[in-house]
């Protein structure tokens, strides 16, 4: 069951959305929003039959939860974003408020969204902490816990905040990184630009309504003019109010374009782990030498580095030879280690250097064909909206020929 | 009040008095004081509400026929254009002159073709004299001294523009109106040399008695109409919704540019954003910095559709704003002359003394009142026409060019489709579905 693709099998949805109150951690009462998981066979329509299908309700904060287990056990791969947790780049018309209908509804689509995209992905299907997110409504928190991820996420998460060089970057993930910090720069810009476009388009449209105000009460006080002056007035209140649904479309588009200025920081993650990778091998590399340089040292009597080891001791005598001959053997030891933690950094180090470069190629061709479609259908949008817009004048240019 | 073709006590314009002060001011170097001059142009004898020449064979009642307010633009025998707007620097003021060529096959005109240079007083002097001739009809309205709002300079690019349209427009009004073009006041403002219309333009009745005429006309106005015919109180209330609904589509209007102009700007923004995006990109630097191209053209229409609604609507809309104002200045002339004769009955009725003189008085009054409502009546049909005409052409073209816009920021988006369309089949990657 696990080894194929997870989707290939299963049709997930995140089908609702409903509203709770309960006792927070605090014990305090708050209300929150649960999503309705449903996971049915996808033979099932073909078969004919319509099964009841699995379903579990889950909260954001689960779903964070699932992200943050997936981060840190796969920290070589793109993690897919979740929508966002609050409401960005809103221009007037839309609540930035979390319960508002249609932030709901948008993060319900932006939720399944999020499950297709982690259950597509060749690694990341076949984790059993997604498949139980998916089946187990009870004790799933628990079992996260025990994987013992979070231990793995802090230590992680303390490294990542500490400034560190590496020596030797590797070039392609710092072109990566770059990349990455562009994209969500150029996102970010674009995104916060058509939310002002909007708010002022929607502007222009409402005050076409007060067109279809003013030609009605004009049409009152005119003969011929006023069947004319009336029908017009009807489209002008068409033209206005065809604006919320252009204006609903876009912002389909925004979630589009939202969910890969998320991923552009989720490529940056791998980056930096990768940074953080490479530095933790060059630290042991670094250690290695230094003991091995200490043993010849020792072995040799000469001091070619300094130590204050050696000028106490060219100070106040050298050691014993048993003295020396301990320390020896304790260097010998720690090299041997040393060589062995180099070796395990060093495959770890390729491991992730080549699964995260597979991924990332995955993620390069999946953003380009998703980017695209997005375009595409942006395209399609104002294509709609200019038709709309030669209907709505050429009905008023025939009205307006009959005044 | 510049008035020149009555000698008698015609009462003119009730707000006559509100202008005097102004117009006069600026009047009163040129004055000639020499009231004895009677200027008698061919027209007042047949359209002057005073019947006081013996002679005159037509009564106010035959006069009707003459408003055959017929609309055969095919018979357009008078074309006038404005153009050519000029600076001119003299030591006390800087002014400017527009051109006025007239192209016309008239018998009363002694050529086929003019060309004058005119400045804005010259054409209020028209607008006045026209005015004082006709009480009751209704004139085209100016272009307004200056703009209020924004505080336009009055020699900038686009308020010269904008006033020379109107202007233009104006002219053409008045030629296309059957009595006003025939007046000879308009024959000398298309014809006549600057020096031969600055003296036509002094002649006239004299400061004194023109103060007397307006005496009269306030005085009237204060009076108050009595027994205002049905028929005129409708056409007031009828002005009144009016003025009020044009208004606000003036206004409407003018915020629609607004927001127009302030999406226009955000939408600016745009395509450099795509642009800037597609640099740092392989595969998708094509689609978008052909997105970006898309955008920046959708900008060049709006800004296109802006300038449309701005030169076109908005000075329709505007001048019939003013047509407002200009009815109701026209109701309260009608209002006044019957005021007038009124007041002579009344006097009439309880006076012993000079009665043969007020029977005279209020005979002419009395035919005065019948000519200004009948006129008013003829012309009123005559206007509303030419508002509906008007009013409805001007709101087609704005559909119509609406439909346009829409129709060229379609195309723009198509090609882009169509470009994506063949890449992608050529790729086989994109599902058009």
């Amino acid at each position: 069951v696990q080894d194929c693709i997870l989707l290939k099998k299963m049709e997930i949805s995140v089908a609702e959305a409903e509203k709770r109150t309960g006792k927070n951690a605090v014990n305090m009462q708050e209300t929150y929003t649960v999503y309705l998981i449903e996971m049915r066979p996808v033979d099932a329509a073909s078969e004919g039959t319509n099964p009841v299908p699995d379903s579990l309700w889950r909260r954001y904060s689960e779903f964070e939860l699932l992200r943050n287990y997936l981060l840190v056990t796969y920290p070589f791969l793109v993690v897919p974003p979740l929508p966002e947790k609050r409401a960005e780049f809103v221009w007037h018309k839309l609540s930035a408020d979390n319960m508002d209908p249609d932030f709901v509804e948008r993060r319900r689509v932006g939720l399944e969204n999020f499950l297709l995209r982690v259950a597509s992905h060749p690694d990341l299907s076949t984790d059993k902490i997604f498949y139980s997110f998916l089946t187990e409504e009870n004790g799933w928190k628990e079992t996260v816990f025990e994987t013992g991820f979070q231990a793995k996420a802090d230590s992680r998460l303390k490294a990542l905040n500490a400034t560190f060089r590496v020596k030797n970057p590797d070039k392609r993930f710092a072109e990566m990184k770059h990349y990455g910090d562009e994209l969500q720069s150029v996102i970010s810009q674009l995104l916060r630009v058509r939310a002002r476009a909007a708010d002022r388009l929607y502007g222009v449209y409402k005050v076409h309504g007060n067109y279809g105000r003013v030609f009605s009460e004009w049409s009152a006080i005119e003969k011929e003019m006023g069947d004319g002056l009336q029908s017009a007035g009807h489209h002008m209140d068409a033209y206005a109010a065809s604006v919320d649904d252009i204006l609903e479309e876009e912002e389909h588009y925004a979630d589009q374009m939202k969910e890969y200025l998320f991923y552009a920081d989720a490529l940056r993650a791998v980056c930096r782990k990768h940074e953080l990778t490479q530095y933790e091998l060059e630290m042991a590399a670094q250690d290695l030498t230094s003991k091995k340089q200490q043993r010849e040292e020792l072995a040799t009597g000469t001091i070619r580095t300094f130590s204050l080891k050696g000028v106490t001791s060219k100070l106040f005598g050298q050691e014993t030879p048993e003295q020396r001959e301990a320390k020896l053997k304790m260097l010998e030891t720690q090299i041997e280690e040393g060589e062995e933690l180099v070796k395990e950094r060093n495959a770890e180090c390729e491991e992730f250097v080549k699964s995260a470069w597979v991924d990332i190629e995955r993620f390069k061709e999946q953003k380009d064909h998703d980017l695209r479609e997005a375009l595409i259908s942006y395209a399609i949008m104002q294509i709609s909206m200019c038709k709309k817009g030669i209907q709505v004048w050429n009905n008023a240019k025939e009205c307006f020929s009959k005044m | 009040m510049m008035s020149g073709s009555v000698v008698d006590n015609t009462v003119s314009s009730g707000n006559s008095s509100a202008a005097i002060p102004t117009d006069i001011s600026g009047q009163i170097l040129d004055l000639d004081e020499d009231d004895d001059l009677e200027v008698f142009s061919k027209d007042t004898t047949l359209t002057d509400g005073s019947s006081f020449n013996a002679s005159m064979q037509t009564s106010p009642a035959s006069m009707i026929n003459q408003y055959k307010f017929e609309e055969d633009a095919d018979t357009k025998d008078i074309f006038v254009t404005v153009d050519n707007p000029e600076s001119h620097v003299t030591a006390i003021e800087t002014y400017i002159t527009y051109r006025v060529m007239t192209k016309t096959t008239r018998s009363e005109f002694d050529s086929s073709e003019f060309e004058v240079r005119r400045r804005y007083q010259d054409f209020l002097w028209l607008k006045g004299r026209l005015e004082e001739a006709h009480p009751t009809l209704i004139a085209h309205p100016l272009p307004e001294k200056f703009v209020v709002k924004g505080m336009v300079e009055r020699f900038n690019e686009d308020f010269i523009e904008t006033r020379r349209r109107a202007l233009h427009r104006f002219l053409n009004k008045i030629a296309e109106h059957p009595i006003f073009s025939s007046s000879e006041d308009f024959k000398i403002f298309l014809t006549a040399a600057s020096g031969e219309l600055t003296s036509h333009k002094k002649q006239g009745p004299g400061f004194l008695s023109r103060m007397g005429d307006t005496v009269k006309a306030v005085a009237a106005a204060v009076r108050g109409v009595r027994n205002r015919p049905q028929e005129f109180t409708e056409m007031q209330e009828y002005v009144e919704a009016f003025s009020q609904k044009i208004s606000s589509l003036d206004k409407v209007t003018q915020r629609i540019v607004r927001e127009q102009k302030e999406y226009l700007e955000e939408l600016k923004e745009c395509g450099p954003t795509y642009a800037l995006w597609s640099q740092s990109e392989e595969e998708l630097a094509e689609p978008l910095k052909n997105v970006a191209g898309c955008v920046d053209r959708c900008c060049k229409e709006t800004e296109e559709q802006v300038k449309n609604l701005s030169d076109h609507l908005i000075p329709v809309l505007h001048e019939y704003v003013l047509c407002a104002d200009t009815l109701k200045a026209v109701l309260r002339r009608r209002d006044n002359i019957q005021a007038d004769f009124e007041a002579k009955t009344e006097a009439l009725a309880t006076k012993k003394a000079d009665r043969d003189t007020m029977r005279n008085d209020l005979d002419k009054a009395e035919d005065r009142l019948e000519w200004a409502n009948n006129a008013l009546k003829s012309d009123w049909t005559r206007w509303q026409k030419v508002m509906r005409t008007d009013l409805r052409s001007a709101f087609v073209d704005t559909a119509e060019r609406n439909v346009s816009y829409y129709e060229k920021c379609l195309a723009v988006w198509e090609s882009f489709l169509h470009s994506q369309r063949t890449d992608a089949e050529g790729n086989g990657k994109v599902d058009f579905s």
